[in-house]
């Protein structure tokens, strides 16, 4: 094998790899931030939110499926849903570190909700036409319930920003705690990168500027105030992550992990 | 003689749209899972009946919201059905693509609802109208249009919760989304 040749298999295998790892970050955002909604159940303030964060973390988690599914394809070691979502430990999961940050008060859980939310729908509006069909099919669909998800999350930023004094104060300090990170949203590495050139994903620093003026509007809305720009960006995309992920797949693998294989 | 297609050879296209008008009749009995008074034709999930070149009959349907869980339910009972209608070889697929949206939704099906007591999807989701917060529903009870949301998600991922402030009935609505 010649060079050229060794080089350009080198560099399909390097895309290949970009590909799955692309697929599996948007998966495990999803998941994760779909499992720390799950642990309200039974917890929330009213029944109606309790019905909202459920059925906001079934769609999650439903989007979750379809995309681990797909990453284990394009992985191609055999690996399906489960085994990528029960059998990683948290280096290897690649979610935003926004998505696993604590529930909180209402407040956080409303604030990571929204930032995340608004997160999604430009993604999606734009993968909806990626050169990758399957992504983009998934992207659809997914378009859809994310639209519904952030009018709840948008709903309650305003209502409760805008609300009593100590409303105001506790979405400001969810707002305050959790901006540091919103950087990582929007600074693409090498995978984003390669994506974007082959038309497979967005150009994040493109989508950036939408994000912004959309979270921008609605922080005015809230009457709230929105943080100073955050010194740098955290890589829960490249596997690193604050000390919660570990806590929350402790309890989420607990069973697979003690009964490998367990099925229903 | 067995309902199977499995002759490759036998079988003009006019059989093939024989067995596939057999086989939507079919599926037109299968019930949705959470609302029992819509067919899965009547919500529109069936996207495709067709006996393919080999002879072998594919059958493809697609998911309502990703995270629905009536969608495993849905493949098996569609699944028996066809088992039971002599199709046991049939191809079940789940295709993505074009999204499912509550405008698939047939006449029949949205009048179905009304009549059960669930107020169809008003609208359609493309209607930029949708974007700007929440529709007019009308109460599937008495018509008026003085309804309230009292919550944005229902018993089920596909439906709200309303009341009506004329005759005072809570009723569910099928979210147009």
């Amino acid at each position: 094998m010649n060079a050229t040749a060794k080089s350009r298999e080198a560099s399909a295998e390097l895309q290949q790899e970009a590909h799955w790892g692309y697929v599996l970050r948007l998966a495990d955002t999803s998941l994760v931030l779909g499992q720390r909604l799950a642990e309200w159940i039974g917890h929330a303030p009213a029944l109606e939110e309790e019905l909202a964060l459920a059925n906001i973390s079934l769609d999650l988690i439903g989007q979750a499926r379809l995309l681990l599914t797909y990453a284990g394809e394009l992985e191609g070691r055999g690996r399906d849903e489960d085994a990528l979502a029960f059998l990683r430990d948290a280096p290897e999961f690649c979610n935003l570190a926004l998505a696993e940050q604590p529930n909180g008060d209402f407040a956080h859980t409303i604030v990571r909700q929204w930032l995340i939310d608004a997160w999604q729908l430009e993604m999606y509006v734009a993968l909806e036409h990626s050169s990758d069909t399957r992504l983009a099919a998934i992207a659809a669909k997914a378009l859809r319930e994310t639209r519904y998800h952030y009018r709840f999350s948008r709903g309650w930023l305003i209502r409760l920003g805008d609300g009593t004094a100590e409303s105001h104060e506790r979405m400001q300090r969810a707002l305050d705690a959790l901006w540091r990170f919103t950087a990582e949203l929007f600074t693409p590495d090498q995978v984003d990168e390669h994506m974007s050139e082959r038309g497979i994903a967005p150009s994040l620093p493109e989508l950036a500027p939408r994000w912004s003026a959309r979270v921008e509007e609605d922080v005015r809305m809230a009457s709230l105030a929105r943080p100073a720009a955050p010194p740098y960006p955290w890589h829960g995309k490249r596997g690193v992550h604050t000390e919660h992920l570990g806590h929350l797949l402790g309890e989420m693998q607990h069973l697979q992990r003690t009964y490998p294989g367990a099925r229903w | 003689m067995s309902a199977t297609v499995s002759d490759p050879q036998g079988g003009s296209r006019a059989d093939a749209a024989t067995v596939e008008a057999r086989v939507w009749a079919l599926l037109a009995e299968v019930p949705d899972p959470e609302i029992p008074v819509l067919s899965i034709i009547d919500l529109g999930i069936v996207r495709e009946v067709r006996v393919c070149a080999d002879g072998r009959l594919r059958v493809a349907i697609t998911p309502t919201y990703s995270g629905c869980p009536a969608t495993a339910v849905i493949r098996t009972m569609v699944r028996s059905a066809l088992d039971a209608g002599g199709f046991p070889n049939a191809v079940l697929e789940e295709v993505l693509s074009p999204p499912w949206s509550s405008d698939w939704l047939t006449a029949a099906g949205r009048e179905k609802l009304r009549a059960f007591g669930i107020a169809p999807p008003e609208g359609t989701v493309t209607s930029p109208r949708q974007l700007l917060g929440s529709p007019g529903v009308s109460c599937p009870r008495c018509a008026s249009r003085e309804t309230t949301c009292v919550s944005e998600f229902g018993s089920t991922p596909c439906k709200a919760h309303y009341c009506c402030r004329t005759c005072g009935e809570p009723f569910d609505y099928f979210k147009c989304l």
